[in-house]
């Protein structure tokens, strides 16, 4: 599956793929000679070969921020980010990310809008249709192939929009909130099938949300961030099983009592920052 | 600038208007009631004006303009009038939207050129461009030329307006994703851009096709042997005011066509943008 080069996993001590080592990310001053604003500082963790991590933490604290120098899109001020041992320089096709918004392109039909992350490479027209139509039978909305996107619901944009990121073949999946705009119900529904794609996949994740017990349900181990400027107050290892049955796991009184944890985390520090 | 940024926003007045009323009237009666208000108007139009003593050379009655459009056929060679017209309105609406399309996408692709130029885009925007065409034909003559670059400048300016508008707004997401899957910059705007500004383009057509033909009729009514815009001022200085009507007439006509192709183009590229009305006329 690898298709590239740079795809291919560079062994390394650890088999850590995305690492953050003393991260500091700074923008200039809105006004000529204000103070530079920091946006994240002292930022240093790893995400291991297939594992599910979750960030969480107050609006504000920097995590679009992240996004963008694991993309590759932005540049820290300070320290390194690297993915199989390879600093991020640039955009790379090892990253897929995901939004709140489904990002998908209206005039294309979900097949098409599949197919766009492919079209960067030269990909045979054939080859590149078999990936995507391969990926939407994973995400399980083959049915909508050649729907356009006004034309499906809200949950099945999503799915189409996870298609659309794993068919790059990403060393690192980013989701940034991707179930915040759906309804409650949806959001179970599309929970457990992102979880079950995900875990069949043995995909490595990084999941950023403000949802508690959504970070509790889904992933292997959970960062709790700050704001003002961002950086890592508190590291939690799960350690349930069924990682793909997240409603499962929500019912298991550890996970109520990370959730309690995880609220007291982000209380007191809110309380500090007010 | 209010007036060409309004227009952005994908309202088609006229076909929605029509489209919700036969929705209220829940069937095809709108158009039978139409073309049923039209022959009443030509049978007023007939009939009232002599009655009420109003004369001929003020307001010609229907049978008056057919008479002098067989006559304007027969004698005034009124269909290479009638070419001339049309085929410089395309023209004109052909080069001054690819114009409009290039200096649009161009300026959205520098904003540090945009933002020097926009007081003079403003300026040039707001100029009455009919104005120009005396000074056309001072500096070109009396040919083709002056209604044609009157022609170009009056559908240049919506256009760029649309397209720089679509340019400005664009969702940076979807920009950074495409970055972020490495596409290369011809392939963002391939991709990305150019669908994406595609209704503020197609908006900004639809409006330039209209005024296309006012830039020809201008230009024809200043100075010119040729159009239907040279027999208006033919026939009113004849007095003939049958011609003038007819060739007001005929004017609408071209740019009700070119405005009907221009939508249909429309609605076979933006079949992908929902729309309410329409999706309740087709259960």
């Amino acid at each position: 599956m690898f298709l590239y080069e740079q795809d291919l996993p560079v062994p390394s001590a650890k088999s850590n793929v995305l690492r953050f080592l003393d991260v500091a990310r700074r923008f200039p001053g809105r006004t000529a000679g204000a103070p530079p604003f920091t946006a994240v500082r002292d930022l240093s963790f790893e995400v291991n070969e297939s594992e599910f991590v979750s960030i969480v933490g107050p609006s504000g604290c920097g995590k679009s921020t992240l996004l963008n120098m694991i993309a590759g899109l932005d540049h820290p001020s300070e320290g390194t980010v690297s993915l199989h041992g390879v600093e991020v320089v640039g955009p790379n096709s090892s990253v897929g990310f995901m939004l709140q918004k489904d990002l998908l392109l209206p005039w294309r039909t979900v097949l098409h809008n599949v197919e766009f992350g492919l079209e960067a490479r030269n990909m045979e027209p054939g080859a590149r249709r078999e990936r995507a139509l391969k990926e939407l039978k994973r995400c399980r909305i083959t049915g909508f192939a050649d729907r356009f996107p006004y034309q499906i619901s809200g949950g099945q944009r999503q799915r189409a929009a996870l298609a659309r990121t794993l068919a790059i073949d990403p060393d690192v999946v980013l989701l940034d909130e991707p179930f915040s705009a759906l309804d409650a119900q949806t959001k179970i529904v599309l929970q457990k099938s992102f979880a079950g794609t995900i875990a069949n996949a043995g995909l490595t994740t990084l999941l950023i949300t403000h949802d508690l017990s959504e970070a509790v349900a889904m992933s292997d181990r959970i960062l709790v961030m700050s704001d003002g400027p961002g950086r890592i107050v508190d590291e939690i290892e799960v350690g349930l099983p069924d990682r793909d049955n997240p409603i499962a796991r929500l019912a298991t009184p550890r996970a109520s009592e990370i959730v309690k944890h995880l609220f007291h985390a982000l209380h007191i520090d809110n309380r500090l920052d007010a | 600038m209010s007036n060409e940024a309004d227009t952005t926003t994908r309202t088609r007045l006229p076909l929605r208007v029509f489209s919700a009323r036969a929705v209220w009237q829940s069937g095809t009666s709108a158009p039978a009631a139409s073309l049923a208000l039209a022959v009443l108007v030509l049978i007023a139009w007939q009939y009232l004006p002599p009655m009420f003593g109003v004369p001929k050379y003020i307001i010609p009655r229907v049978s008056d303009l057919w008479n002098e459009m067989i006559r304007m056929w027969l004698q005034e060679n009124l269909l290479r009038h009638f070419i001339s017209t049309a085929s410089m309105s395309i023209l004109g609406f052909v080069l001054g939207g690819l114009l409009g399309a290039v200096a649009g996408y161009a300026l959205g692709l520098l904003p540090t050129w945009e933002k020097v130029l926009s007081p003079y885009i403003l300026a040039l925007q707001i100029a009455p461009k009919v104005a120009f065409a005396p000074l056309f034909i001072l500096w070109f003559g009396y040919n083709a030329w002056p209604k044609l670059i009157v022609t170009v400048l009056v559908v240049f300016f919506p256009i760029l307006v649309n397209v720089l508008q679509a340019m400005r707004i664009m969702d940076r997401d979807l920009i950074n994703l495409a970055r972020a899957y490495n596409m290369s910059k011809t392939k963002i705007f391939l991709k990305v851009m150019l669908p994406y500004s595609m209704p503020n383009l197609l908006a900004g057509l639809r409006i330039g096709a209209t005024l296309a033909v006012i830039g020809i009729t201008v230009g024809e009514l200043v100075g010119g042997e040729i159009g239907l815009g040279y027999l208006i001022s033919f026939g009113q200085g004849q007095a003939n005011t049958s011609m003038v009507f007819d060739a007001i007439g005929l004017l609408t006509v071209i740019g009700v066509i070119m405005y009907w192709a221009v939508t249909s183009v429309e609605n076979r590229i933006l079949h992908y943008l929902p729309r309410a009305v329409g999706a309740q006329r087709s259960p």
